[in-house]
């Protein structure tokens, strides 16, 4: 069974959310999906400033045999990408809920649009999908 | 043995299966407007001594003429070691297997083609190849826009002075995908970029800049000022280069303080025959910054589990059979028996041999040019160095006087006054090292004569 933080939220399709102190949102993928595509070989993050839709893909993360998009679970303006895995990927697998963040949110006003999943939510999707 | 597999039964028996009458309800969603019926203008079938009674009749037909025409496809002397080892059974596919690692042969040659190609562009990677020159354009446009994350216009700076074919192909390409083609136009005197139709697109949304080498002129482009312009705006510059050129001339990795972004080009000049118009071959190069970006094949080498040196196909989620409708391009592939020969050519040649193929192809048109020169009405267009190609001017329309050439037995170049008819009576002409000086009079002479035969317009 892959980690599940309860302070999070999740979506359907694997990415996590976090809403730091200065109510921006940091978004990343979560174990179970970095277990699932294996070790990731390149991961493409926005550009600072990309206004976001929610729903639109917005970031690619590829492993030896697979790329999926990242899906973006809040619109939004892109604050942040992480620098550190254009050369260190890896870090996606070995943190996936740390140093692996992908991207930094500011949300726009009405915030999050996309139905976000609890902790316990997400979880019975994952035992659903067959973890 | 058939050709088809499966018996009458055997169809009968599938479509039983899913329930389906005949082969033809499978295709019911297609409008019955949108079908053909037969297909036109294809004769009946013909058995092996017809067609082959007809092609040598053909043959004949075409004939064996003195060629001066370029304009994207040269004729060089090609080793005849070239198609015999190309046309061995272990090289003659056209295609890349699927279960690729498996033929670590195809994988190797295939390896040192991509190790030549970025050694003569003087770029850091090559893919396997595409269709040709034009297709490689079209495709260097689309991978601008992917790799050109600042921009958001997807507007490709096209230079009139970049092959007319190559730019419609472009545009059916990647028109209909959102990409914006503007024309650059070129200097009347010189036959280059008019450097002064820049000033317009100052702090401009621009995501790239073709820029063709030797153009399609024969002239030099200013090929580092345009890059570092381009550089210093934001612009990726995409290099469309004549390879055999380059044995001469800058490679497009060293434009510039940082070189070209992607260097693309028509592989036909390194072994591969004029036919027709094909088929020939694409070559495609970048910086490994964006290699993800970059559409097509790319082999890698690699150590098996013995350490062993070993060949496979790397980088593969940029392509359709893993990233489907995002794939990199859909409509690409490797031309396998082109590119086999192609590789098989610059081994034979090396960098040498293709250092002396170009200086004499460059030392046969200036001969070319003086000599038609030489005769009254006809003069040079453009001032300044070129390659291989140089447009000459007549004093009389060119269509008849290469109508009455090619009665003669000599193809005597391209006319220009499709693409350029504010040129007039424009002629690019080309002349390889497989020209003569013997040859070059006998077209002077031959121009001589006809010159005085069409009137004047």
């Amino acid at each position: 069974m892959s980690k599940v933080p309860a302070d999070l939220k999740y979506t359907k399709t694997h990415e996590w959310l976090r809403t730091l102190p200065d109510g921006n949102i940091e978004i990343g993928i979560t174990d179970h999906a970095q277990h699932a595509l294996g070790d990731l070989v390149f991961v493409e993050v926005p550009e600072t400033g990309r206004a976001l839709k929610a729903g639109e893909p917005c970031a690619v993360v590829e492993s030896v045999k697979a790329a999926s998009d990242v899906y973006a679970p809040v619109s939004g303006e892109v604050v942040a990408g992480n620098p550190k895995l254009a050369n260190e990927p890896e870090t996606v697998n070995t943190d996936s809920y740390g140093e692996g963040w992908l991207m930094r949110v500011r949300p726009a006003a009405g915030g999050p649009a996309a139905q976000l999943l609890s902790p316990a939510e997400y979880e019975k999707l994952q035992q659903e999908e067959g973890d | 043995m058939a050709f088809i597999p499966h018996t009458p039964a055997d169809v009968e028996a599938m479509l039983a299966t899913i329930g389906v009458k005949s082969i033809e309800d499978l295709f019911d969603e297609i409008p019955a407007t949108l079908r053909v019926k037969s297909l036109a203008g294809v004769p009946d079938e013909l058995n092996e001594m017809e067609i082959g009674r007809l092609m040598s009749e053909r043959a004949r037909a075409d004939g064996r003429p003195l060629c001066f025409i370029g304009a994207g496809a040269y004729e060089h002397h090609i080793p005849a070691a070239v198609w015999a080892i190309t046309t061995r059974g272990e090289f003659y596919s056209a295609y890349t297997p699927y279960q690729a690692e498996a033929s670590q042969g195809t994988l190797q040659l295939i390896y040192e083609y991509q190790t030549m190609i970025a050694s003569l562009t003087g770029m850091q990677v090559s893919n396997a190849s595409v269709y040709d020159g034009a297709s490689a354009v079209a495709e260097a446009s689309l991978m601008a826009v992917r790799a050109n994350r600042r921009s958001k216009s997807q507007r490709i700076l096209v230079p009139t002075t970049v092959h007319p074919h190559y730019r419609k192909v472009a545009v059916a390409t990647a028109g209909n995908q959102g990409l914006r083609f503007e024309e650059l136009p070129y200097s009347a005197g010189e036959g280059v970029i008019a450097t002064t139709s820049l000033a317009k697109y100052e702090g401009e949304d621009i995501t790239a800049l073709v820029i063709q080498q030797p153009n399609f002129f024969g002239r030099l482009e200013d090929v580092d000022a345009l890059t570092d312009w381009a550089h210093a705006r934001g612009i990726l510059v995409i290099a469309a280069v004549n390879p055999t050129s380059l044995a001469l001339l800058k490679p497009p990795g060293s434009w510039g303080t940082k070189g070209a972004d992607i260097a693309v080009g028509d592989g036909q000049p390194l072994g591969v025959p004029l036919s027709s118009g094909g088929p020939y071959f694409g070559f495609m190069t970048t910086r490994m910054e964006y290699v993800r970006q970059m559409p097509g094949r790319i082999v890698g080498r690699t150590v098996d589990l013995n350490g062993r040196a070993g060949f496979t196909l790397t980088l593969q989620a940029r392509e359709q059979h893993i990233r489907r409708a995002k794939a990199t391009s859909n409509i690409c592939t490797n031309q396998g028996l082109l590119m086999t020969a192609a590789t098989i050519y610059m081994s034979l040649m090396g960098p040498q041999g293709l250092e002396r193929t170009a200086a004499a192809s460059h030392a046969r048109t200036r001969e070319l040019v003086n000599g038609l020169t030489r005769l009254k009405g006809v003069r040079t267009a453009f001032q300044g160095p070129a390659f291989h190609e140089s447009v000459v001017l007549l004093d009389r329309p060119v269509a008849p006087v290469l109508k009455a050439l090619a009665s003669r037995g000599i193809l005597g170049g391209f006319d220009l006054s499709e693409h350029y008819p504010e040129l007039g009576s424009a002629l690019l002409v080309c002349a390889t090292e497989t020209k003569t000086s013997a040859d070059i009079e006998s077209y002077v002479g031959a121009l001589g004569e006809v010159m005085q035969s069409v009137r004047a317009a």
